[in-house]
């Protein structure tokens, strides 16, 4: 019955055996791995099939199948060894010697019938290697983010409906739909094996009953495991809070390309072997004479084979990075689609009014300074697009003086920015959160992991740092490590992993915005000083007032708008430079003193990202002229600042 | 291993001399596991063959290779018969504990390194049907015995290798350890000869030697390193022993290859990699304890004290269920102090940072270590391992038939080499020098061959910076420094052939960005800031291991920066008790240390790249550079170029600096790409340089700088000063070297002169020009104060003097009152401490004392 319901998804474990029983029959015949890759490829581009996925972000692991297909957001924390793996195994019946050959991609174990033993000697064992990738959730998520991808995958309400008992419901014509789809898939696979196919097919049923069985025995596994299980396991998230699966991400070809801090959407099999789990518990008390038993720790295993009910893993047969993680936008944006241009082109047409409704927006949230909510416009839009040598160019950090300090301002403020970003982080500066918290990732040699830190975040995550809460003390050794490392991080959007013999330096991209009483303890591109218009009596009731104002479309509009401006191109043609060029020149021939290289630098940033947020790839004069006349009241701003209280730099 | 004369390997001119790894060129080279693995499957149709091999391998070879019943694992099916007359010397020929005897009484020891659980086997080609699955190498020797699934031969694989061992010689092949041998004679020889007289059983072997010598013999040696190197065993001991009948030794000689040219990266090991002999470096990040692992087990009847040993096999002991004296049931009790272990110990490499692509995290990988190398490495360690890659896959549950399908991987180690252990002691900067492949230095030396290539490197180093050539220029030649002269003979000691450059001007003028360039180029750069850095954090402080409890020396940036860059960002900002670190390290180029019990001197040959501001944050063009920056002149003279990086006021300028500001503004990531490239070639460039030129100075470049620093010393003499000092004649040279070096030059030229001078011309003219005459005046860089100060002090005291003593016989003065005559008197203004600065000449010539507020005359 729902054997047919269950999809493609369920039953992509069984077409692989199929593949593999075909395969095995005749070994030389190594295009298998390849036919999978192309034919899930193929699959997953078909009509939104990935939105038929059921993905881990949303639905809990023990509502997923053992062995189906199963998707992945993720952000690489740590990677791991390569291992190495029987890529093809045989099996051997004691009694009757014969022997069956087994593949062994796209698992853990090794598994072989009851009657049955593996020939570890065989000689036609071929060991092949994948890499294994720690992935956690990206940090700071925002719950939107969650929420809209959550609702577009139609898979779901399938799955958690069938797994909490409840009736089946009716929905179940797309899926029968997609089911013959992969039947007619497989024949144009195979066209001379037609046959095969249709004794595979009985195989398709073996193939989803046993993990069923898998599955009950999965559950009574934990039930014996879980009392041993002493202290609860780190998943490692980078931020505090965090929750959602970790994933040991299994990655069989191409792991070169993928980077420390990534975020990618893999696609592959689940695995949640109840027996990854027994392997933890029975080596220690298992006879100490193997030698290979005492190769690691107590603490690495506990980190590298965790019990697989916690940490699930995925043999991963489709991984992409993702520019960016906004669920609104389609996936990728480089690609020559004629929908994805539809949709940006659409959008840019529309493009100024949402500019105006956001900068209204904005200038709301920020208590009716409009000039601040230029710049916040101009903050949120920036992106590190090159590396100069060191230089990183595009960083443009904001430092929002002038808040008001009782009112929980930056508090309000953060939470409105969470509903406009796809991921970001608050980050409480106080004595005491800067001396605890640990803030760049450091390696445990023990364990043999990277033990992730607060700035291990993935590229264009929101940092909204509040300086206004902190109190004077002192800063220990730790701290003033933090502070450094947050400095390096705004100055070179870098940050260096302490491997405790030596550094390295990981590259990254986030957006800082801190918001401060004075001008900020840490390096800022660009100070804006906030002039509040309104002081409302009280915070929340008009910051939520301002939200529920907004039409949930209109908000998506933002969304869409901050993340699609982003990955713009940009360039300047040879007459505006020679303007700027003039305008410099100018400029420095009135005021040498006022005018340097840093302030160049600054009103070029603004001017990019002003011709931008307008939907402008290239600069125009009218925007330069904009951008100085933006940056001459923003100083002008400072300046006054500085007159009224004298102390102030 | 602890005399010197053998300690394990090091190796120097020879990376120097095959600048690119030599890879194994015999194409039909490693015969796949599988095809190894094929001919195991076939076992059960071997017919059992004679068990006594020709002689040659019968004598005293077979007693080692009776030794344990070691099986290929892999290789034999589980039920195999271990008394299979297959193996020599079943476990039954050496129970009892008769004594191993080996050649002459020595006794042989085990290699665990090699395997415990497993044995070669020799197949009689003639006896079975084999034989065209195996490929006997020799067959024109006439041997017919190939050890089993290789096609490994053992008596004309042990004749190959004697061969080496006698007649292998490299002259030109120079390695460090190499001190007293007799480069003409059979290296390894001489070799053994030492092992006589130290007695230390180990023969370290250069695999690359060998290869030179036989290509095959190599091959084989990688592809099946647990066959052949007990066959090296045997062949190095029938050679001693028939040498040195007399000696005693420990155990028999073990045979340690090393430089396998097999892999160099771990990122690199892969399946086919699996039981082949394999090089890595990395650093060592772990051990473990000591691990003593039971290779022979000893077990005495509970009944009738019936003794027996059993071995090891596969990693487990069968005990014995029925005693065989008494027959009785599970009696036989282990004895746990007559049986046999041997030292075992994990440790964990990861890949060196130099082999990490970026944004990944290193990988690691496990290595057993057997008996005395159990120890030799700490952690931290940077090591070059040669062993044997295994893998072995994990029971999920020894009841459960199912097997987890990851393999666990290993590697045993066989030798140990520590790159860095050398850089504490002795000059020698190459040993961690790059390896160049051949097309790589054929280009860097078409590049050299450039007649812009100065300008050209110049022009490359860090790009996004505008302008301030001459300070690229000069950071250039810090980058490749000057060469290394020994004086010690002479007493003087070593000459340091770092230059030291200091940047000072205005804020925001990109001395940070450059700095951070400069950091991010070089190998071993370090980056300080003087606001953040204590003494203890540049130098070396002394810390309490919290492992091992033990003080251990932890070493700041200056010695991590050893024949690298410490750029040190705020210089102006440290405080005094750390700048005063810096005159040792600057100068002498070694840093003492004196704390917790510890005294040494550690290598600090770094060169220092400073910025700094000045003290009223914008520059006074007004004052001097000491002025400017508050240094004392004594650090300030170890500079050999200061630097001021001013924002020039000039609308060319200006114009041109907006133009290249715009285009970072909005060029395509490819372009960026053609720039990284060239920082990858610089970089390159840099180190060939640094490694492989060593420019001495010819007569012509002597003769040009004798003049020009008779020429700086002329132009202060006029003015009855001196204007230059020996220092800056070393400056000088230095500089004249570095330019011959970028220019590949082995000899330095009348050209590097010129260059040298201009630029030390340019520096002094920038830092060292006197504010109030607009004259460049080197004393202000090396007594703090321009020669015309001295002079204006000089005078005022004079003024001074008269105006007292034209004041009568008062034996006393009132200060203020004396002040105000003076500046009365006086046509130019004089300030307070000018005039307290006269007072003190005065008092120095004890023409009067200064108490509280009156001024006594003597």
């Amino acid at each position: 019955f729902d054997v047919l319901g269950e999809c493609w998804i369920k039953v992509s474990y069984a077409v692989h055996i199929n593949i593999l029983v075909s395969a095995a029959q005749n070994v030389p015949n190594s295009d298998w791995e390849k036919k999978v890759t192309e034919y899930f490829k193929e699959k997953l581009k078909e009509n939104n099939a990935t939105n038929w996925v059921p993905s881990l972000n949303d639905v809990p692991v023990h509502y997923l199948k053992p062995n189906s297909l199963v998707k992945f957001r993720c952000m690489v924390q740590d990677m791991f060894d390569p291992e190495f793996y029987m890529g093809v195994y045989e099996t051997v019946d004691p009694n009757t010697n014969a022997r069956v050959l087994h593949f062994g991609k796209y698992r853990d174990v090794a598994e072989c019938g009851p009657q049955q033993e593996i020939d570890l000697n065989s000689s036609q064992t071929v060991t092949s290697e994948r890499q294994t990738f720690y992935c956690v959730p990206v940090p700071g998520e925002s719950a939107w983010v969650k929420e809209i991808s959550f609702l577009t995958e139609p898979v779901f309400s399938y799955i958690s409906a069938s797994q909490a008992r409840v009736s089946p419901s009716t929905s179940y014509t797309p899926s029968r739909h997609k089911r013959s789809y992969e039947e007619d898939e497989d024949m144009d696979l195979h066209p001379s094996k037609q046959k095969e196919q249709h004794m595979g097919s009985g195989g398709d049923i073996h193939g989803c009953v046993e993990p069923k069985r898998l599955e009950t025995e999965a559950s009574a596994g934990h039930q014996v495991v879980s009392p041993n299980c002493s202290p609860p396991l780190d998943l490692n998230f980078p931020l505090p809070g965090e929750k959602g699966p970790a994933c040991l991400v299994k990655v069989y070809e191409g792991w070169e390309s993928f980077k420390v801090n990534d975020v990618l959407e893999v696609f592959g099999v689940l695995s949640v072997d109840p027996v990854l789990s027994i392997v933890n518990s029975e080596e220690r008390d298992s006879s100490s004479l193997d030698p290979m038993e005492c190769m690691d720790t107590a603490e690495e295993q506990r980190v590298h084979s965790p019990p697989a009910s916690l940490v699930p893993r995925i043999h991963v047969i489709l991984a992409h990075k993702l520019q960016h993680i906004n669920p609104l936008l389609p996936a990728c944006l480089n690609e020559e689609e004629s929908k994805t241009c539809e949709f940006v082109s659409n959008f840019m047409s529309e493009l100024s009014p949402v500019r105006a409704e956001l900068l209204g927006f904005l200038t709301h949230a920020l208590l009716g300074d409009s000039l601040a909510a230029e710049y916040l416009i101009l903050h949120l839009i920036s992106t590190v697009y090159a590396r100069r040598d060191v230089l990183p160019l595009g960083k443009f950090t904001v430092n929002l003086s002038g808040c008001p300090r009782s009112s929980a301002f930056p508090e309000h403020l953060y939470r409105l920015l969470q509903q406009l970003v796809p991921a970001s982080y608050h980050l409480q500066m106080s004595i005491e959160s800067m001396n605890q918290s640990r803030f760049i990732p450091h390696k445990d040699y023990a364990a043999n992991r990277l033990v992730s830190g607060l700035l291990q975040l993935a590229s264009n995550t929101s940092l909204v740092i509040d300086e206004t809460q902190l109190e004077q003390g002192q800063l220990d050794t730790a701290g003033v490590r933090n502070v450094t490392a947050l400095g390096n991080l705004i100055t070179w959007q870098k940050v260096d992993y302490d491997f405790s013999y030596h550094r390295m330096e990981f590259p990254c991209n986030i957006n800082v915005l801190i918001t401060s009483e004075g001008r900020s303890l840490l390096p800022s591109d660009c100070q804006v000083h906030l002039q509040p218009q309104i002081i409302p009596p009280n915070m929340e009731e008009y910051m939520s007032s301002l939200l529920t104002a907004v039409l949930p479309s209109v908000l998506n509009k933002f969304r869409i708008y901050l993340s699609l401006l982003r990955l713009l191109d940009y360039s300047i043609s040879d007459d505006v430079t020679k303007a700027v060029e003039e305008d410099f020149v100018e400029m420095r021939k009135n005021n040498p003193e006022s005018v340097t290289a840093d302030d160049l630098h600054k009103m070029l940033l603004v001017a990019r990202f002003l011709s931008l947020s307008a939907g402008q790839t290239t600069l125009s004069r009218e925007r330069w002229l904009r951008a100085k006349q933006l940056e001459a009241l923003r100083k002008a701003r400072l300046q006054q600042q500085k007159c009224v209280n004298g102390n102030e730099l | 291993m602890s005399s010197p004369a053998s300690t394990p390997s090091r190796r120097r001119g020879k990376r120097g001399r095959d600048s690119n790894p030599p890879t194994p060129q015999d194409a039909r080279s490693p015969p796949s596991q599988k095809r190894r693995a094929d001919d195991s499957t076939s076992t059960g149709d071997l017919q059992p063959m004679s068990p006594s091999p020709p002689a040659d391998v019968q004598s005293p070879g077979d007693a080692l290779f009776s030794s344990p019943p070691q099986f290929r694992h892999s290789a034999i099916p589980l039920d195999f018969d271990i008394s299979s007359p297959l193996t020599y010397g079943t476990p039954s020929s050496r129970i009892e504990g008769t004594p191993r005897s080996g050649v002459r009484g020595t006794p042989i020891r085990q290699r665990p390194d090699l395997g415990s659980v497993r044995k070669a086997r020799q197949v009689d080609l003639h006896s079975d049907g084999l034989a065209e699955d195996i490929v006997a190498t020799e067959q024109s020797l006439g041997q017919r015995l190939v050890i089993w699934g290789t096609d490994v031969n053992v008596a004309s694989c042990k004749e190959k290798f004697q061969r080496f061992l006698q007649r292998f010689i490299d002259p030109v092949d120079k390695e460090d350890e190499d001190i007293g041998l007799d480069l003409n004679e059979p290296r390894y020889m001489q070799r053994l000869k030492e092992i006589n007289m130290v007695g230390e059983p180990f023969l370290n072997v250069n695999c690359d030697h060998l290869r030179s010598f036989d290509e095959n013999l190599y091959r084989q040696l990688i592809c099946y390193p647990q066959e052949v190197i007990p066959t090296f065993d045997m062949a190095a001991n029938e050679i001693f022993f028939d040498r040195y009948p007399d000696s005693i030794l420990e155990h028999q000689i073990q045979v340690r290859p090393y430089n396998a040219v097999k892999t160099r990266n771990m990122r690199n090991l892969n399946p086919e990699d699996i039981d082949q002999l394999i090089t890595i470096s990395g650093m060592v990040i772990r051990s473990s304890q000591l691990i003593p692992e039971m290779q022979e087990a000893f077990f005495r009847c509970q009944v009738c004290a019936f003794t027996t040993r059993v071995e090891i096999d596969r990693g487990r002991i069968a005990e014995p269920s029925v005693c065989k004296n008494c027959n009785t049931t599970h009696s036989m009790e282990l004895i746990h102090n007559r049986s046999m272990f041997s030292d075992k110990q994990m440790i964990k490499l990861q890949e060196s940072p130099e082999d990490m692509p970026a944004g990944q995290t290193p990988h690691t990988v496990a290595l057993f270590a057997h008996n005395d190398l159990v120890d030799k490495v700490q952690p931290g360690d940077r090591v070059n391992v040669t062993g044997i890659y295994r893998a072995v896959p994990i029971r999920v549950n020894p009841r459960v038939s199912s097997v987890k399908s990851v393999y666990k991987t290993h590697i045993d180690v066989i030798h140990y080499r520590k790159t860095d252990s050398k850089r504490l002691h002795g000059v020698d900067e190459e040993t961690e020098q790059k390896r160049f492949t051949e097309e790589r230095v054929e280009m860097l030396k078409e590049l050299s061959k450039k007649a812009d290539i100065y300008e050209r490197l110049a022009l490359a180093l860090a790009p996004s910076i505008y302008e301030h050539e001459d300070i690229k220029k000069g950071i250039l030649l810090q980058l490749f420094g000057g060469s290394r002269k020994d004086f010690t003979h002479t007493g003087r000691g070593n000459f340091r052939a770092e230059v030291n450059i200091l940047l000072c001007g205005d804020p925001g003028t990109s001395k940070s960005q450059l700095l951070q360039y400069v950091y991010n180029l070089v190998p071993r750069g370090q980056y300080t800031s003087g606001k953040g850095s204590s003494a203890v954090g540049l130098t070396a402080y002394v810390m309490k291991d919290p492992e091992t409890r033990q003080l251990v020396l932890q070493t700041g940036a200056l010695v991590l920066s050893d024949n690298g860059i410490c750029c040190i960002d705020e210089f102006d900002k440290m405080n005094e008790s750390t700048r005063s670190v810096l005159h040792e390290v600057m100068e002498q180029q070694t840093l003492s240390i004196a704390k917790a019990g510890i005294i040494c001197q550690l290598n600090a040959r770094t060169s220092i790249l400073a910025a700094a501001n000045p003290i009223e944050s914008q520059w006074n063009p007004k004052k001097t550079t000491i002025e400017n920056i508050q240094l004392p002149h004594t650090l300030l003279s170890r500079f050999d170029l200061i630097f001021l990086m001013l924002d020039p006021r000039d609308e060319a300028y200006d114009r041109r600096l907006a133009r290249h500001l715009v285009s970072l503004y909005y060029q395509t990531e490819e372009k960026m790409e053609e720039e990284y490239m060239d920082m990858a070639v610089l970089r390159d460039y840099i180190a060939y340089a640094r490694s492989y030129v060593n420019p001495r100075l010819g007569e012509e470049a002597g003769q040009a700088l004798i003049e020009a620093y008779v020429d700086m010393r002329k132009i202060g003499s006029g003015r009855g000063m001196v204007s230059a000092y020996p220092r800056q004649l070393e400056s000088l040279i230095r500089l004249a070297e570095a330019h011959a070096k970028v220019r590949f030059s082995e000899k330095v030229e009348t050209i590097d002169v010129e260059e040298a001078k201009r630029l030390h011309r340019e520096a002094l003219k920038q830092s060292a020009t006197d504010p109030k005459t607009g004259i460049v005046d080197i004393s202000i860089l090396t007594t703090g104060m321009s020669a015309t100060a001295r002079k204006r002090k000089e005078e005022l005291a004079q003024a001074l003097r008269k105006l007292i003593q034209s004041k009568g016989k008062a034996p006393s003065l009132k200060y203020q009152q004396l002040l105000d005559d003076l500046r009365a008197q006086s046509e130019t203004a004089i300030t307070k401490e000018m005039f307290e600065e006269a007072l003190r000449a005065l008092a120095d010539e004890d023409f009067l004392t200064v108490t509280g507020k009156t001024v006594r005359l003597l």
